[in-house]
């Protein structure tokens, strides 16, 4: 591999110095399962290596008023085992389970997949429809940015020169929300989606009508979409159906996706279709609703 | 060229320093400085488990992990399974249950297996099966690992 130096910062403000100081030769190191392939192979190059482990907000898996709060280098593991996280965020469990095996899950976090910007990342979809918005650091201070504008082409992210991701903060899920995440690979582990969708929902009280829903699509377009009219139709509609397979119907329209050794556009497009419809149904089981006929 | 970094962790129970450079991943370490050889390379990019190793009690493939990373910390290698009285039952079952045909993955999936049995003393098939999905055997067919490590369960 190539030879590069390693330092531990033990916070964030440390962590800003030493990347700006490189003009971009530094890396951050969160699980490495990413990261020390892409040296191992040369697809990236590193003069430092910037290990953010050491920092405990980095780390941290903390629950408050303000909703979750995920440090960007929490292992994915250790964010499926919180037990507010299993009980809240079932949407994220679902996605974020599907990283790996379990060595995998010991390592990857959540912020490394999202700065890694698979348009597959099965992580991306999932944090969308929790409406998580990433916390940056860099030279000119902190700035927030929804989950959703993060990603903007296939291995790129939004993060400028000297920036970094810090943390996820994804928001406490209303009354009578319910989340799911699904993706389709001809196998039964181990393997990268061939489309994977994600959806959330809000009931009313009576669990009969839609107040709110976001709906978010990987594998079918060079980053993880967000289909915002998807979800919008279905506020204040009836729960039906017709409404959801509607609501399933916009999404699949966004999709783009191209053929490749995964799967043509045909399939993808029409797995959009049938993934988006069972994520609603699961997101709407979870949010105690009737099954929709 | 860096200069090389001195690192202290306890290994197979054992207090060990080695000196490494930042790039050296603890695979290489494992078997190059310390001559630790059961641990494997077998894909060395996360895919095969055939390096797998414990670091304070997750399971992790050491292709992926700096060796610098492991300061103070505690990683159990394939060597540090069996005690002095003799296999460790994992070892035993492998052999009973001929789950092995070349051998060079077994190293991972007994370490493997071994921090299943850690947190789940009794796991269904599902879950074994689940649990091992990281490691793979291009000989066995799985069938008799599975097997293996449930008759562990077992007894």
């Amino acid at each position: 591999m190539q030879a590069f130096d390693y330092i531990a910062p033990k916070n964030v403000d440390e962590a800003v110095s030493l990347l700006a100081s490189q003009n971009g030769n530094a890396k951050i190191l969160a699980g490495g399962t990413d990261l020390i392939v892409q040296l191992r192979e040369g697809r990236r190059k590193a003069g430092l290596v910037i290990d953010v482990k050491h920092i405990p907000e980095l780390t941290q898996i903390a629950h408050d008023e303000n909703g979750l709060r995920i440090g960007a280098a929490a292992a994915c593991h250790d964010i499926c085992a919180n037990p507010i996280v299993q009980r809240k965020y079932l949407g994220l469990v679902d996605g974020i389970h599907l990283i790996g095996g379990v060595q995998i899950q010991s390592r990857a976090s959540v912020g490394g997949n999202l700065c890694n910007a698979s348009p597959a990342a099965d992580s991306i979809p999932a944090l969308i429809v929790h409406e998580a918005v990433c916390n940056i650091a860099g030279p000119n201070g902190r700035r927030t940015l929804p989950v959703e504008e993060f990603c903007i082409a296939p291995g790129q992210n939004a993060l400028q020169a000297g920036e970094f991701l810090v943390s996820i903060n994804v928001p406490t899920p209303k009354e009578k929300f319910g989340a799911g995440y699904l993706r389709f690979i001809p196998r039964n582990e181990m393997d990268i989606a061939v489309v994977g969708a994600g959806a959330s929902i809000v009931l009313d009280d009576d669990k009969k009508h839609f107040v709110s829903a976001r709906i978010a699509l990987g594998a079918v377009a060079p980053t993880p979409l967000f289909a915002s009219s998807a979800g919008d139709f279905l506020a204040g509609k009836d729960l039906t159906r017709a409404n959801i397979k509607e609501a399933a119907r916009l999404a699949q329209a966004i999709a783009r996706p191209i053929t490749d050794l995964r799967g043509t556009v045909e399939h993808r497009k029409h797995l959009c279709a049938v993934l988006v419809e069972r994520a609603l149904d699961k997101a709407i089981e979870r949010a105690g609703g009737q099954h929709a006929q | 060229m860096p200069n090389k970094i001195h690192i202290s962790a306890t290994i197979n129970g054992e207090e060990t320093e080695f000196l490494c450079e930042p790039r050296q991943s603890l695979l290489e370490i494992l078997r190059d400085t310390l001559g630790f050889m059961g641990t494997k390379e077998g894909c060395n990019n996360g895919n095969c488990g055939a390096c797998n190793v414990i670091l304070d009690g997750a399971l992790v493939n050491s292709c992926l992990v700096l060796a610098v990373e492991i300061q103070g910390r505690s990683v159990t290698t394939i060597e540090g399974i069996a005690t002095s009285e003799g296999l460790h039952p994992l070892q035993q079952k492998f052999i009973e249950h001929a789950a092995l045909q070349c051998g060079y993955c077994t190293p991972g999936f007994i370490v493997a297996s071994k921090a299943l049995l850690d947190q789940n003393p009794d796991p269904s098939e599902q879950e074994v099966r689940e649990w091992l999905a990281g490691n793979l055997c291009r000989c066995t067919g799985y069938d008799r690992i599975v097997k293996a490590v449930l008759d562990v369960a077992d007894s």
